[in-house]
């Protein structure tokens, strides 16, 4: 039943503002298919040429790889501590709960300018500046906050009566969690892998600090780049990384809607 | 097992994690506002206020701030005006419609800061589509890139979506027959929004602002690469600080500084709710 007629003007209004949200996303995709040399828009004639130089170009390649690699073991590790840590959240009694549950999702509240720096600091005096070890550190710090909340709101909100029935039925702890909570909370850890997996592929800030020419990841590649030149080669780069996310939120979407996910 | 300690082994992981990689870290950040930088270029483990007052007597840093806080809160009520129409009209819309348009203004968060930022300079560039239109409408061209033109145009943009997000987190109070009433009690459209629409949403409101500014504040990348480095604000200070010019302890002083202006906008943000209920 729709109560509100929305007049012309804010229609057109609205229109305007969706434009204006999504205007750099739009962009990339015709300007990654330009021909010219230098950036501009609209072109004046089209070509794949900068998808060829960006296949080419082996500092970019490198830092996609390492960005993938660094991600697909920072969303494992993040399941692998955050599952436990949120079962013992949601499931065991003991004292402090909210105190330590606010302490470990407290890394989402600082900036990652500040995060980056302690981080940096404390890292120079490990030996762990720009290594991978310590990108995957530093990268669980950001993303076990999102993990350990969306997966502590899907066990706090499942069904307990499947568990308990197990337990009557003599299962023992183990196999409860293993036959009847794990597999009921997959979609929680999909969502939750997939939050974890784009966090840490997009993650520039903290990895900026933590980079040198040794080890570096494509979203700080593609700052360096643009910080130095813009010419349509970080276009074409960024058509392919929001491809990428695309694909990522429909594994989410599937998995447990998107709108579930992120505005509650 | 007793429960507590079963809990105990289960988090320790994490709580490993934070320790090494978040509390330490930032305790650490504190102590080092309080060092100073040797002649050699170490640090020297001496407890002094000299950061503290060298930060407070010089008018460049305390330019810094107050351009940095200013130049927030006026992104921050620019990104209100333009996100509140797309949050009321998604509020208002249902089905698949909402979903569709949920996910559209969510999908710049999920966007890669750099990506977004590198569509404005494309946009707002010399010569660019912006810079083309005006210069045909025949109006004095502005000049939009590497200046604090391009880095607000753009920031505003990037904070939207959490605007967005946050406006409608608030908007749960504002009942449809609320509006109704107020219509078919005769008021005007302008009148139902200033009397009705606007004073249930402030709660929503004084969130995405506490949001956003906070964002702003600390925002380095759009400032860094739009602002051609002649746009001079806390977070990029604090990374030319820490990895241009080495000066750990005073990077960690600006770092405590952005915290402290956290704190009092947390502050600033709860009085103000506090007002409202």
């Amino acid at each position: 039943m729709e109560i509100h007629k929305t007049s012309w003007p804010m229609r057109v209004l609205v229109f305007a503002l969706f434009l204006y949200l999504l205007a750099p996303v739009i962009l990339v995709f015709p300007i990654s298919f330009s021909g010219d040399q230098v950036l501009r828009f609209p072109p004046t004639f089209w070509s794949t040429r900068w998808y060829a130089a960006l296949f080419q170009n082996t500092k970019m390649l490198n830092a996609f790889w390492t960005s993938v690699v660094l991600a697909a073991v920072v969303t494992a590790l993040s399941i692998a501590i955050a599952v436990p840590a949120a079962w013992a959240m949601t499931r065991l009694k003991f004292a402090g709960k909210d105190v330590l549950f606010n302490l470990f999702t407290a890394p989402l509240l600082l900036p990652t300018i500040v995060l980056g720096l302690a981080i940096l600091i404390v890292f120079a005096s490990f030996g762990l500046l720009a290594t991978m070890q310590g990108l995957v550190f530093a990268h669980l710090v950001v993303t076990l906050p999102y993990a350990l909340r969306v997966l502590a709101v899907a066990l706090s909100t499942q069904d307990q009566a499947c568990e308990e029935a197990a337990r009557t039925l003599g299962a023992k702890p183990l196999t409860v969690f293993f036959r009847v909570t794990l597999p009921m909370l997959m979609p929680g850890i999909v969502a939750a892998a997939a939050l974890c997996f784009l966090v840490s592929f997009d993650e520039v800030v903290i990895t900026l600090f933590l980079t040198g020419p040794r080890i570096s990841t494509l979203p700080v590649e593609l700052y360096n780049y643009v910080y130095n030149q813009a010419d349509p080669l970080v276009a074409a780069a960024s058509v392919l990384m929001i491809l990428l996310t695309l694909g990522i939120i429909m594994i989410v979407e599937r998995a447990m809607g998107l709108g579930k996910t992120f505005v509650k | 097992m007793r429960s507590g300690e079963l809990a105990v082994l289960l988090l320790l992981p994490i709580a490993m994690i934070n320790t090494i990689g978040f509390i330490l870290p930032v305790l650490n950040l504190a102590r080092l506002s309080f060092n100073k930088v040797s002649l050699g270029g170490g640090i020297e483990n001496v407890f002094t206020w000299e950061n503290w007052f060298g930060l407070l007597t010089d008018s460049f840093y305390l330019e810094l701030v107050f351009n940095s806080v200013w130049i927030s809160l006026a992104i921050t009520l620019t990104t209100l005006v333009v996100s509140y129409p797309i949050a009321l009209y998604l509020h208002r819309s249902s089905g698949p419609w909402r979903t569709f348009l949920t996910v559209l203004v969510i999908s710049p968060l999920l966007t890669s800061a750099v990506v977004r930022t590198y569509g404005w300079i494309a946009i707002l560039i010399d010569d660019g589509p912006v810079v083309s239109a005006i210069r045909a409408l025949g109006l004095p061209v502005p000049s939009l890139m590497f200046n604090i033109k391009g880095v607000f145009i753009g920031l505003t943009e990037i904070l939207m979506p959490y605007m967005i997000l946050a406006l409608m987190a608030g908007f749960g109070r504002l009942d449809p027959r609320v509006e109704e009433a107020a219509r078919t009690l005769g008021a005007t459209p302008a009148r139902t929004f200033s009397k009705v629409i606007l004073p249930l949403t402030l709660p929503g409101i004084a969130l995405g602002c506490l949001l956003c500014f906070v964002l702003a504040v600390s925002s380095f990348i759009t400032p860094k690469l739009m602002g051609g480095g002649r746009v001079f604000l806390l977070a990029t200070e604090i990374y030319d600080q820490a990895i241009v010019t080495l000066n750990w302890p005073l990077a960690s002083t600006l770092s405590i500084l952005v915290l402290i202006v956290f704190g009092a906008a947390l502050w600033a943000y709860s009085v103000v709710l506090r007002r409202l209920d």
